[in-house]
């Protein structure tokens, strides 16, 4: 049995890479190591959050999944940031834990050229530093052209409670014992991460009386451009709000050697981001209160794991069952609530995703990729995002054609994958608005005009799509021209509306698009002087693109000479060692790395603007040779 | 490489003339926006214009600018180079003028950078190229380490500092909306913060810029009639410490006589071109043809002769010189005194005579003690001058007044703190330290977010 593609694991890496490939027109295998774990959202029941939900955005653009699978699955939504300005807004939505993985293996089900198995994948088949196939648990051997491994938690897999430790995934499944030291063998350098994961509790066993109630906003959201909203905007599944209390920080402190954090049981390096409640109560010892967010899982009551649940975001902890009770019912509103499943924190294998080419594929071992947690990034849309660029990436290359590669200041796909090449990571790595440095260019409205021309190229974007599409960007041009051929004048009336926005007066006629870039302006108020056929989405995004436009050009500019930098190839061969005047840190990190482009050269800490110019001098002088 | 870079090109200080070089597509249209005189887009290659460099209304400087076309030229760029008169002041507010007019700060050795990489330079000299590159480098960073020890780098340090807090504090209110515990940022929090950096950051440029005479010297001028003993007061000076007196590269120029160090600082002794030659300067040129001499120097000394009644031109330069930090020399005190001292009560005094060592002594004393050389500490020298430096906390302070505005014009966040991101930027580039994951892992280690 052979494949073209064959992608391990089912998480939201897995599906992304595997109906890219699949639908791109190769044949492609799944493996699994439970088909009902497919699309499994064992975290936090929700999808997005600043930056993340543009990813999710970005995702779409392409020609991915997640955005259309969350729209099916949401339960509340919410557009975030919407005063903090343009640039960092996102979408989170609450997602239904049954409906999302239902969803998507329905997708995976309906997608020509995919097969989907089970089996848990042991170790790889490779020639001449060519990937060639898998090896399964049962010995079974089978063949692909290329490997895609998005093994989440799943290497060496290891639940942590209290004291105990054992080896598995979040629903008892049989973690792969040896695929990392296969991969440690072929050269990758292998690093232990750990994360957790708060208690579930029984829904009905809490009294909400005690807490806050969080809901969607009142309008409309969808993550996918095809703007089709699967949910009722009235009927909103609420979050709910609770704080930890003294009681509770005293509990924790009086058994903080039962964690086995603090036991000293763990030996992975947990995420910044995501600490345990004791891990904030011992960090930030002077905050009274720490936020607790009450999230249900999902709405679908006849699921076993998910159906009465209800998500404790903001309590993940290491500490053995007894402890977590006594915690959790010093919590106003938990005090007679019944945890259905404790929390717990997992360790994992990943590689170092410094290894890894811009394309996702392993320097290593040719036709090999990775994605997703094994590179050492958590969060389903970290994972989405790279699991797409595998999928795509591996296919170009069969295809013999130019691998995507997303710039900095294109996506934070781009970003993602950037700084996992260059500077790699020391604990999970979640996306943050603040890693990406044009993030007014990579906002939530525009992740269509900016990807979408790449999705169609690529082949993971219909013609029907791509012509609605260029409909959408033909009214923005439309629209443009429309406020710069229309003036107002300095009549009376004009002046008492503008007084009542309040803007400043006009002595002159002005256009309606000079008008707009005053930043007191909305759209709203041209709509007052003009008729403006075109759809919200169309406005929104001309509105800002008008009123931050120096801003928005600023950015442009600088992201063009960075460009600049990026157009500069380092050449594969390149000797660092006959550059005799770069200083010695700059030279190690160099041959390391071993960047592909002057620009990603310059973002690696420890090489110096001076270590890039002679780098710069020397790539001329060999070009003159 | 497109953009167009700007550096003064010629050693800070010594010499009255510096030269600020631009090169790049930008560079004439840049300078034409702060040059009044000739329209440089029309001119013909390699040619020099008489202008003035203005920041809006207010006068600068009045210089030369030689516009030399590609692509014959050192980069084979659009060059103009503006020859500026106003001593080390004038020239950095040049330099910043082009910087906020769209030309980057030059790196080290960046000019010959590009000659070689546009074909200028033989391929042979490559080598050189990298050797320059490097020791400008580590010169850089010989200074950089010397400014960890500095008392304003630790300030610098501390100004960044604050900036990453407030950044951070507004990433997590960014990236973690919904944490209702953690303290909102609001643009009236940005802007007492802001102010509060602008006050400090000005405070230090202003001060810097005073201390910039600790590397490029006391620019010195004596001024007296004739026969009152200015040249043998200058030979005594230059005689007192002859073992020191430098020729320093530049200073031949026709105006400076020559330096003396007193506590390692230098004085730049300056005399009016051809002033041995005619002895008559005054007379000659006036009073008020020297003005703008005295006008442009750190330090006046006027010298008197104790021999005579006070005469008009005497008056003159008293009156001119009055506001200014000057010193007056009565000299030759070793015959009768006919001068009249008491209208002199408001000023510094020295009285001397030639063959008096005493005399040269007690002016030094004096020099020390009114710039306060013996405070100095010598480890801040070249830091407090480097123009480099300058500039970039020029260009911070201009980020953080930028934010000010944005705020009052009631722009969101995420505009305002582009702004704020530049200042923390360029903050970091004046200490040396460019670690982009600064504001993250401030951000984890200052607030409790998580799930």
């Amino acid at each position: 049995m052979k494949y073209e593609i064959i992608v391990v694991g089912g998480g939201h890496a897995g599906c992304e890479a595997s109906l890219a490939a699949s639908r791109k027109g190769h044949k492609t295998l799944l493996i699994t190591g439970n088909i009902n774990n497919i699309a499994d959202m064992p975290c936090n029941p929700s999808i997005g959050g600043p930056a993340k939900g543009i990813i999710v955005r970005e995702i779409d653009a392409l020609g991915g999944e997640m955005a259309r699978n969350a729209d099916k699955a949401t339960l509340q939504i919410k557009l975030l940031n919407t005063k903090k300005g343009p640039a960092v807004q996102a979408l989170r939505a609450q997602a239904d834990k049954v409906t999302y993985p239902k969803e998507m293996l329905k997708t995976l089900k309906n997608t020509n050229n995919l097969d989907i198995i089970e089996g848990i994948v042991e170790h790889l088949l490779v020639e001449n530093k060519k990937i060639k196939g898998i090896v399964l648990d049962n010995g079974k051997e089978i063949y692909t052209e290329s490997l895609i491994l998005t093994t989440g938690t799943y290497l060496k897999g290891m639940i942590l409670v209290g004291s105990e430790k054992k080896s598995g995934g979040p629903h008892g499944e049989k973690p792969s014992k040896y695929l990392s030291d296969d991969l440690k063998k072929l050269g990758f350098n292998i690093l232990r991460l750990k994360t957790g994961t708060p208690p579930r509790i029984d829904k009905n066993s809490i009294d909400y009386t005690k807490t806050t109630i969080e809901s969607g906003d009142n309008i409309i959201h969808t993550f996918s451009f095809d703007n089709k909203a699967y949910y009722n905007i009235d009927n909103q599944v609420p979050c709910y709000l609770t704080y930890t209390t003294t009681e509770t920080h005293n509990i924790i402190k009086d058994n903080l050697e039962k964690s086995s954090m603090y036991g000293g049981y763990v030996e992975g390096i947990g995420p910044r981001y995501c600490p345990s409640i004791e891990d904030k109560v011992v960090r930030f010892s002077d905050k009274e209160r720490h936020q607790l967010f009450l999230e249900p899982e999902s709405i679908d009551t006849t699921s076993k794991d998910y159906g009465n649940t209800i998500y404790l975001q903001g309590f993940s902890t290491s500490m053995p069952y007894s402890v977590q009770d006594e915690m959790l019912h010093s919590l106003p509103g938990m005090e007679k609530a019944k945890i259905l499943k404790y929390a717990y924190a997992i360790e994992y294998d990943a590689i170092d995703s410094r290894q890894l080419k811009q394309t996702l594929e392993t320097k290593l071992i040719e036709n090999l990729y990775t994605a997703g947690q094994i590179n050492g990034t958590s969060g389903y849309e970290e994972a989405a995002g790279q699991g797409l660029i595998a999928g795509i990436n591996a296919a170009l290359k069969l295809e013999n054609k130019e691998p995507l590669i997303l710039k900095r200041s294109e996506s934070y796909i781009g970003v993602l994958i950037d700084d996992l090449v260059t500077k790699g990571v020391k604990d999970p790595y979640r996306m943050l608005t603040s890693r990406a440095e044009y993030r007014l260019l990579l906002r939530n409205d525009n992740a269509d005009i900016r990807l979408r021309e790449y999705g169609y190229k690529v082949g993971l974007i219909t013609e029907k799509t791509y012509n609605k599409f260029l409909n959408k960007k033909k009214d923005i041009e439309n629209l443009y021209i429309l406020l710069k051929e229309n003036k107002i004048t300095s009549k009376k009336e004009v002046n008492d509306y503008l007084e009542q926005i309040p803007t400043s007066k006009i002595n002159d006629g002005i256009t309606l698009y000079e008008l707009l870039r005053r930043p007191e302006v909305t759209i709203k108020n041209i709509a007052h002087f003009i008729n403006l056929p075109y759809d919200k989405e169309i406005q929104e995004y001309v509105e800002t693109n008008i009123r931050y436009e120096g801003y928005i050009k600023k950015a442009t500019n600088e992201a063009e000479k960075m460009l600049k930098l990026e157009e500069k190839i380092i050449p594969p061969n390149i000797d660092y060692d006959k550059i005799p005047n770069i200083a010695s840190e700059a030279r190690e990190k160099l041959k390391n790395i071993r960047p592909t482009s002057l620009g990603q050269a310059s973002r690696i800490s420890g090489v110096n603007p001076a270590d890039i110019s002679i780098l710069m001098v020397y790539l001329k002088r060999k070009n003159n040779e | 490489m497109n953009d167009t870079i700007a550096a003064i090109s010629t050693s800070l200080g010594v010499g009255a003339i510096s030269i600020v070089r631009v090169s790049g597509e930008q560079s004439i249209k840049i300078v034409n926006k702060i040059f009044e005189g000739t329209d440089l887009s029309k001119v013909q290659s390699h040619t020099i214009h008489y202008g003035k460099i203005k920041d809006k209304d207010e006068v600068i400087d009045e210089v030369l600018v030689s516009v030399m076309l590609s692509p014959k030229t050192y980069t084979t760029e659009d060059i103009v180079e503006i020859n500026c008169h106003g001593g080390i002041s004038t020239t950095n507010k040049v330099l910043e003028l082009l910087l906020t007019n769209g030309a980057r700060l030059a790196e080290k050795g960046e000019f010959t950078k590009r000659s070689f990489l546009n074909g200028r330079i033989d391929l042979t000299q490559s080598e050189a190229v990298m050797d320059l590159i490097q020791s400008k480098t580590n010169n850089e960073r010989k200074l950089a380490i010397n400014n960890i020890e500095g008392r304003l780098s630790k300030l610098i340090k501390e100004f960044r500092e604050n900036i990453t807090d407030l950044i951070s504090h507004i990433e997590v209110n960014i990236d973690y909306p919904e944490y209702y515990d953690i303290e909102i940022m609001t643009t009236e929090k940005i802007r007492e913060i802001v102010k509060k950096q602008i006050k400090e950051l000005k405070y230090l440029i202003k001060e810097s810029e005073n201390k910039e005479i600790i590397k490029t010297g006391i620019k010195t001028i004596i001024v007296g009639r004739p026969n009152v003993g200015k040249s043998s007061i200058l030979n005594n000076l230059l005689e007192y410490d002859k073992a020191i007196v430098t020729d320093v590269e530049g200073t031949t120029r026709d105006i400076v006589e020559g330096n003396i160090y007193i506590e390692g600082i230098p004085l730049n002794i300056i005399d009016t071109a051809g002033i041995r030659q005619t002895e008559d300067i005054v007379e000659r040129i006036g009073v008020e043809k020297s003005l703008s001499l005295i006008e442009d120097a750190d330090l006046i000394l006027v010298v008197l002769n104790s021999n005579e009644k006070l005469t008009k031109t005497d008056r003159e330069i008293l009156e001119k010189t009055k506001d200014k930090t000057s010193i007056v020399i009565i000299n030759k005190n070793d015959l009768e005194a006919k001068i009249e001292i008491e209208e002199l009560k408001d000023r510094n005094i020295i009285t001397t005579n030639t063959t008096s060592l005493k005399g040269t002594n007690s002016l030094k004393e004096k020099i020390k003690e009114m710039f306060n050389l013996d405070k100095i500490e010598t480890k801040d020298y070249t830091y407090l001058t480097n123009a480099r430096q300058l500039s970039l906390a020029r260009l911070s302070l201009k980020s953080l007044e930028e934010s000010l505005k944005r705020i009052e014009e009631n722009y969101p966040l995420d505009i305002i703190e582009l702004d704020l991101k530049s200042a923390f930027d360029n903050l970091g580039k004046i200490i040396g330290i460019d670690y982009s994951d600064e504001i993250i892992d401030n951000l984890f280690k200052n607030f409790c977010v998580g799930k």
